[in-house]
């Protein structure tokens, strides 16, 4: 229904404007200028508008050096016997010899793996807390087919207590990410695993915001007696969403370049999208079918935005070398299906047959057991490329929990690789993390050692689990 | 053009019919895990009609028998994963495809395999991978109905099916107060017991109350049944046909299988086996290390998973990875099967319980405990050791050849036999990939033309 009525009204401003896009309102021309006003900042929709900023602050670390380990550095081939050393939250050198100050904390990596901390970029961990109870049910703002205003990191409950779970399974950066009842289901979070009161205290700082939205049988079974109930219908409610948000964007680079006049009103659910079409904000959609998804690229085209990444994307083998073509990348389970039809066609070698097309392919849990179990995921993954002869190296495989998604956030110049100058962000595993005997040992946050598996006693723990957790066994 | 050639293979080897009949196979050269007897190493087993006729270093070979060179190669009984609704749900939100649910609370005499779906995408997938047998049970409701064990060779339900009942499903919760949250609404994973259940238990004291006086009730109507079928007797709690499905529950010939995960529910369904002289095994079994020495006197088996060690409510908050090998320890006979959730293990995954057994493994359990635990700890606690989960001579020749250890990613399961039949049918997921492996796919391109 507000859909619809914004769409009206977009197509009767456009009408008006058109070609005077830059009309600073749709008054008459021949008026006077309009006298400047100060609105309160409530009233303003200003792109790249940060009102709930990031306090994070990186945790204490030591310089610290281990060495002697295998280093998958997703930036290159496997270095065997290598060193990496840290600083200040920095990489400061990897490689086969590496010098470090007398001071620095030495590990022996000897028979151990050394890889990026692991980057999740579809997850409900915090929207979705454990337990499973209704106050705790705080994903699916499932109330209306468009909920662009609604924002993942109002529902994070720092205390989930799969926050500290996911630490230990090596993941050091989450994509929160609304549910996908909604045909668009509002702004994603981007999160570091780190103990918190506040999820400002988590927030990435300086990621920009994901914006989710969903394909298919999701949205057309939860709206199915009010609309949309088809697939045709999911499309038409993505395009009048468009539509309007269009015409908003316009009102508002047009009054924000002038401040001139009353500004126009303000609307969180056309404000994330109009961010969206400028390209502040990425474009994260759900997708099981290939024929969907090749229908969302001509959408993006057709509103001019682009669609950073399919999630799920279970058909994405099918049009790998479109995906590779318009730049979009996929992200994927390494071997759910079955749990309805648009996932049917599953195959465990999807990741690897998208990365050979040259598209940008990488896993996603969407899960909090798989969260901490992505290195596993992975490795079914590419046991499955490897037995079609993709031959999928650990160095390649690596990249799809780290770099590749970290490309998809948009801080791959920040996190994702081993590279001098990148924030610390690092795991060492028991041993090859592609084995299933394999463990992330110990996990570090911009260098601050923040899980070690070994120092059970000094591990987060959160609010809920105090009081709950025993190690008592009765007789 | 040899692009064509493959796909035209891959679809003879679907269209023509199976004319794969029991052989006689060596198997040679091997490590041979029996279990049932220790691990030998450089090995023959030797299938025949169908069964296992030989397992050692100095078996004789007949003359006429295939050989299958198995240096290097590990040699296994085929996996059990012991609780799927594999033939049961085909597709999770689509309901036409789900035969696992009752709508009453009580349905003991509901036998969920005579709707087992033989043509399912999954019996292909799952055995190529390795798992031969996998249990199947009703979803939903209180007392849900009986367990049964299917072999995923070849036939109708009817063939495929290996003993059934195996046990009665009891979920204490009924799918009620367990969980307040339904996730599953639009996650893509509808629950596969989403159908509302009549006179589900409103809490723990009313379900356990409401199983003895059902157990009760199913004594009574044994004794009396001539009276009740001619009304001469009071309202007994369930139907005729639930009570007399419940018959060899009281006589102690059949488990019933029982749903429960608080330390406290396992607590409850010791003592009720206890004073009520069934037998039962745990279903889910979270906190179950809390009481493993119990568990063990009690002899009682316990069905559990070993990804799990999120408190996802307030009857698992301390469930860990632990928890199959703490009690393997305390000689508690431990099943594992798929349940992390989330993946769907229930049929697509049910294929994924040998990585259950590796991360088993990485959270203490021995490697032997493991092997075990996915294939004779089922055998045995659902009364078909003599027929499938080791290599014992006599039993059916259910055989995996690995290529490395069963429980590792990078390890493919090179040769699978089922009742001595071995198979490559290619699953679905296959000839998709088949059809994908170079894009644009080749199905555009008519048959017997190569495209230019």
């Amino acid at each position: 229904m507000r859909i619809a009525q914004a769409a009206l009204v977009a197509v009767l401003t456009a009408s008006v404007l058109a070609p005077a896009i830059a009309a600073p309102s749709a008054g008459s021309p021949a008026q006077s200028p309009a006298p400047k006003v100060t609105p309160g900042p409530g009233a303003l929709s200003l792109p790249l508008a940060d009102p709930y900023p990031s306090t994070y602050v990186p945790f204490p670390s030591r310089p610290t050096l281990i060495r002697n380990a295998t280093l998958l550095t997703a930036a290159g081939p496997a270095i065997a016997h290598g060193s990496i050393f840290m600083q200040n939250g920095k990489i400061v050198a990897v490689g086969a010899t590496v010098s470090a100050p007398p001071d620095a904390v030495i590990i022996d990596g000897s028979g151990k793996y050394v890889t990026p901390g692991i980057v999740d970029p579809h997850s409900h961990i915090g929207d979705y807390a454990a337990p499973d109870t209704f106050s705790n049910s705080d994903g699916n703002e499932a109330t209306n087919p468009n909920t662009a205003d609604v924002w993942a990191e109002h529902s994070v409950w720092p205390q989930d207590p799969q926050f500290p779970r996911i630490l230990a399974g090596g993941v050091t950066t989450i994509q929160v990410l609304p549910g996908s009842a909604n045909l668009i289901g509002g702004r994603s979070a981007i999160l570091k695993i780190v103990p918190a009161q506040t999820v400002q205290e988590m927030k990435f700082p300086g990621a920009r915001y994901g914006l989710k939205m969903a394909c298919g049988e999701n949205p057309k079974r939860v709206y199915r007696s009010r609309g949309p109930s088809t697939r045709m219908g999911n499309m038409a409610g993505y395009r009048a969403a468009w539509i309007a948000a269009e015409a908003y964007r316009r009102r508002w680079d047009a009054w924000n370049a002038t401040h001139e006049g009353d500004p126009p009103q303000r609307d969180l659910t056309l404000e994330t999208l109009a961010e969206a079409l400028r390209g502040n904000i990425n474009v994260h959609m759900h997708c099981y079918r290939a024929d969907e998804m090749v229908q969302v690229m001509d959408m993006a085209k057709e509103f001019g935005y682009h669609v950073t990444m399919f999630h799920h994307a279970v058909e994405a083998y099918k049009i790998a070398d479109i995906l590779a073509k318009n730049g979009v990348g996929a992200t994927m389970w390494a071997d759910w299906g079955g749990f309805k039809q648009e996932a049917m066609d599953s195959v465990r070698a999807n990741i690897g047959l998208v990365d050979a097309a040259g598209a940008r392919a990488m896993i996603h849990s969407d899960d909090p057991s798989g969260a901490q179990r992505l290195n596993q995921e992975v490795a079914k993954a590419m046991a499955a490329a490897n037995a079609i002869g993709l031959n999928v190296s650990e160095a390649q495989a690596v990249k799809w929990m780290t770099i590749n998604p970290a490309w998809a956030l948009g801080l791959d110049d920040r996190i994702g690789s081993l590279e001098a100058g990148k924030n610390a962000d690092v795991v060492l595993w028991t041993g090859d993390p592609f084995s299933v005997y394999t463990k992330a040992e110990k996990t570090w946050i911009d260098g601050a050692l923040l899980y070690d598996r070994d120092d059970p006693a000094k591990n987060w723990e959160t609010d809920f689990e105090l009081g709950y957790r025993t190690s008592a066994v009765v007789r | 053009m040899r692009r064509l050639l493959v796909a035209t293979l891959a679809v003879a080897s679907v269209i023509a019919p199976i004319v794969a009949r029991a052989e006689t196979v060596a198997i040679v050269g091997g490590t041979v895990e029996p279990v049932s007897a220790p691990r030998i190493a450089n090995g023959t087993v030797l299938i025949r009609d169908g069964r296992i006729v030989a397992v050692g270093t100095d078996v004789a070979i007949p003359a006429g028998a295939r050989r299958i060179d198995a240096r290097g190669k590990i040699v296994t009984p085929g996996f059990i994963n012991a609780a799927t609704v594999l033939g049961l749900v085909e597709l999770g939100g689509e309901e036409s495809t789900r035969n696992a649910n009752v709508k009453d609370a009580v349905s003991a005499d509901f036998r969920p395999w005579d709707g087992f779906f033989s043509e399912s995408a999954y019996i292909a997938s799952t055995r190529e991978d390795g798992t031969t047998t996998v249990g199947i049970g009703p979803g939903g409701g209180f007392v849900s109905g009986q367990t049964a064990l299917v072999e995923l060779g070849t036939g109708t339900a009817h063939d495929m099916l290996l003993k059934g009942p195996t046990g009665i499903l009891v979920d204490p919760s009924g799918g009620g107060f367990e969980n307040d949250a339904d996730r599953d609404e639009t996650a893509g994973a509808p629950n596969t017991a989403g159908n509302e259940i009549a006179d589900r238990p409103a809490s723990r004291g009313d379900a356990f109350g409401k199983i003895r006086a059902l157990l009760d009730d199913a004594r009574f109507f044994a004794a009396h049944q001539a009276a009740y079928d001619e009304g001469r007797t009071r309202q007994l709690a369930a139907s005729r046909a639930s009570l007399i499905a419940l018959g060899p529950v009281v006589r102690g010939q059949l488990p019933l299988v029982v749903a429960a995960d608080r330390v406290d529910d396992i607590d409850q369904t010791l003592l009720l086996a206890h004073d009520e002289h069934v037998r039962v095994i745990i279903l889910g079994g979270a906190e179950a290390w809390r009481i493993a020495a119990r568990i063990a006197a009690a002899h009682v088996p316990v069905i559990t998973g070993a990804m799990n060690n999120i408190p996802a409510n307030f009857s698992q908050l301390n469930q860990r990875q632990e928890n199959a090998g703490l009690l393997r320890r305390a000689g508690v006979e431990v099943v594992l099967v798929g349940n992390a959730g989330g993946g769907d293990e229930d049929q697509f995954n049910a294929r994924n319980v040998r990585f259950e057994a590796g991360n088993a493994v990485a959270y203490g359990m021995t490697h032997a405990d493991a092997l075990r635990a996915v294939t004779l700890a089922p055998a045995t606690i659902f009364g078909v050791a003599n027929q499938i989960g080791s290599l014992a001579p006599g039993t059916l020749a259910d055989v995996v050849v690995w290529s490395g250890d069963p429980f590792e990613f990078a390890t493919r399961a090179e040769h699978v036999f089922v009742k001595g039949i071995e198979h490559h049918e290619p699953s679905r997921q296959d000839l998709l990939i088949e059809r994908y492996r170079h894009l644009p796919p080749t199905h555009a391109a008519p048959p017997g033309q190569s495209t230019p």
